[in-house]
């Protein structure tokens, strides 16, 4: 569904951040990009939506190739994927709603939304979200007035209401403690499942990564090192991945933490 | 290796790096600073006998405080004053309508080159060109009164509002506005989302401030002929009725002060 043919990144400074990267997504796949800071996971998912331009190479969303869509085209194609952000990035002035609303800007005109005059279907799929998540009562409340689990949540819900086929997700959980991380991971998974939404998870704790998706692909300086099951991640390919460090600990630590939750 | 670093430094002093690194730089400007404090000092020629002759005039003009004549001339400034309200508040509407759309093309963040340079362009003007010289010039145009002053304002609003308007622009949080790019919004809902909300207080404050600014230059624009209570105030002195211009002179204090309340208590509000 999501395919990216020999896509490279050249930032004007002349770092090459993705150095010709091919990936395929199939539809319903979850899958996490993993790697060190700098090693182009952010960069790669921003140039699936263009929030960053890419310097060559092809994506494919389904039948439609986004690198030479016009503004118009671009807008529509963004339409279909919804990103979720580290940090959130709520618009903290706004309430809780007009932040999930923000989602359906693409499919609305401009003085419905100035107005804040949306659809009715919208705004009953808003509460529909807000509700699942379990927020619906701080449907008015403002952004910033949330805790970091509740925002994300938020962030989450204005990603769904666009009726996406593909999640861009980055670095989720990197603010938040590790029992909120785990519950927006397993929120992330289970909506996707439910819709059948292929989502791409950029992630710093591969730990967190091995509990809950089925692929993972590993980033090396703007090169695809490792793409298989959470389970391949051995020692030897952390060390490609991430360089030398000992990573016992960090295997040992999922089988235990997998103990933890099934004690539960 | 770093333990001989280490052993090395220990014992030794430490001390803020100074802000110019060169010796010779940094005690040739401070040098250069003293001797220019004395020149400067030393230019400044005061008539002492001027001065104590000077100070009976300036006592009166402060006596005159005590008892302020608001009576005998009040027609007239109630005229000035009305007309000097109407001025500013004309003056700010137009002159903040113009800001934003000219604050949202000189922030390099969201507007192309060559808007951003256009617009950089106006602010530069705007804030060159000093609000009297630009009343004197407006009024030989226009003619004496209101609508030069008006004019010359509502200028003066843009330059400051829309260089402070666009600055917040820059300063703001990329990645909600990104956040809303990436829904697939167009330009202005972009705008209205992802920008406005970050930058709205401050645009109300910088408002509110520049509100109570255009009322205090309209009270000097009067000085060139651009009408409002200025002029007022300007003939009282001209009469030498320093009663009537402590009047006059009070109840400017006393708009600025209500208005500079009004703010803070709008400011807290829109936080």
């Amino acid at each position: 569904m999501l395919r990216l043919k020999n896509l490279t990144k050249t930032y004007r400074t002349g770092d090459q951040a993705l150095k010709g990267i091919g990936l395929d997504v199939p539809k319903g796949q979850v899958l996490a990009l993993i790697g060190p800071s700098g090693a182009g996971k952010s960069t790669l998912i921003r140039c699936i939506n263009r929030l960053v331009e890419p310097t060559g190479g092809e994506v494919w969303l389904d039948d439609t190739e986004l690198t030479h869509l016009g503004a118009g085209a671009l807008r529509k194609a963004r339409r279909e994927m919804g990103m979720i952000f580290q940090e959130y990035a709520l618009v903290e002035r706004l309430t809780v709603m007009e932040n999930v609303l923000s989602g359906r800007l693409g499919y609305v005109g401009f003085w419905r939304s100035f107005l804040r005059r949306f659809p009715q279907s919208d705004v009953d799929e808003a509460f529909r979200l807000l509700d699942r998540v379990g927020l619906l009562h701080m449907a008015d409340k403002r952004a910033d007035e949330l805790s970091g689990g509740q925002r994300q949540r938020v962030g989450i819900c204005r990603a769904l209401i666009q009726n996406p086929k593909l999640l861009l997700v980055d670095e989720p959980t990197a603010s938040l403690d590790p029992k909120t991380s785990r519950q927006i991971m397993r929120l992330i998974t289970e909506l996707c499942a439910e819709r059948g939404l292929a989502a791409i998870i950029n992630i710093h704790d591969v730990a967190l990564a091995q509990m809950f998706v089925p692929r993972v692909v590993g980033l090396r300086f703007g090169e695809i090192v490792y793409d298989g099951g959470p389970n391949g991640l051995t020692p030897d390919k952390l060390t490609e991945i991430y360089g030398a460090e000992d990573w016992e600990a960090t295997i040992r630590k999922v089988e235990d933490e997998e103990e933890i939750e099934a004690a539960e | 290796m770093s333990h001989r670093e280490l052993d090395d430094m220990l014992g030794t002093a430490w001390r803020k790096p100074p802000l110019v690194r060169r010796a010779w730089l940094r005690w040739t400007l401070l040098l250069g600073f003293a001797v220019y404090l004395v020149a400067a000092f030393a230019t400044i020629d005061v008539d002492w006998g001027r001065v104590y002759e000077g100070l009976d005039r300036g006592w009166a003009f402060v006596m005159s405080f005590t008892r302020p004549d608001f009576v005998s001339r009040w027609s007239d400034i109630w005229s000035g004053l009305l007309e000097s309200i109407v001025m500013t508040v004309a003056a700010s509407v137009v002159g903040i309508a113009i800001s934003i759309p000219i604050g949202l093309g000189a922030a390099r963040n969201i507007a192309p080159l060559p808007v951003y340079v256009i617009c950089r362009g106006l602010v530069a003007i705007s804030r060159a060109l000093q609000e009297i010289i630009v009343a004197i010039l407006l009024v030989a145009i226009f003619g004496f009164g209101p609508l030069a002053g008006f004019l010359t304002l509502s200028f003066a609003t843009i330059g400051f509002l829309s260089k402070l308007l666009a600055e917040d622009i820059e300063a703001m949080d990329r990645s909600q506005a990104e956040a809303i790019r990436a829904s697939g919004a167009k330009w202005l809902q972009w705008i209205n989302y992802g920008v406005q909300p970050q930058v709205m207080p401050r645009l109300v404050g910088l408002s509110m401030y520049r509100i109570d600014i255009n009322f205090r230059e309209s009270a000097i624009l009067g000085l060139v002929g651009a009408g409002g209570i200025g002029a007022t105030l300007n003939t009282a002195f001209d009469r030498y009725e320093y009663d009537t211009a402590a009047a006059i002179l009070i109840l400017i204090i006393g708009i600025v002060m209500a208005l500079e309340y009004l703010s803070g208590v709008i400011r807290a509000r829109v936080q």
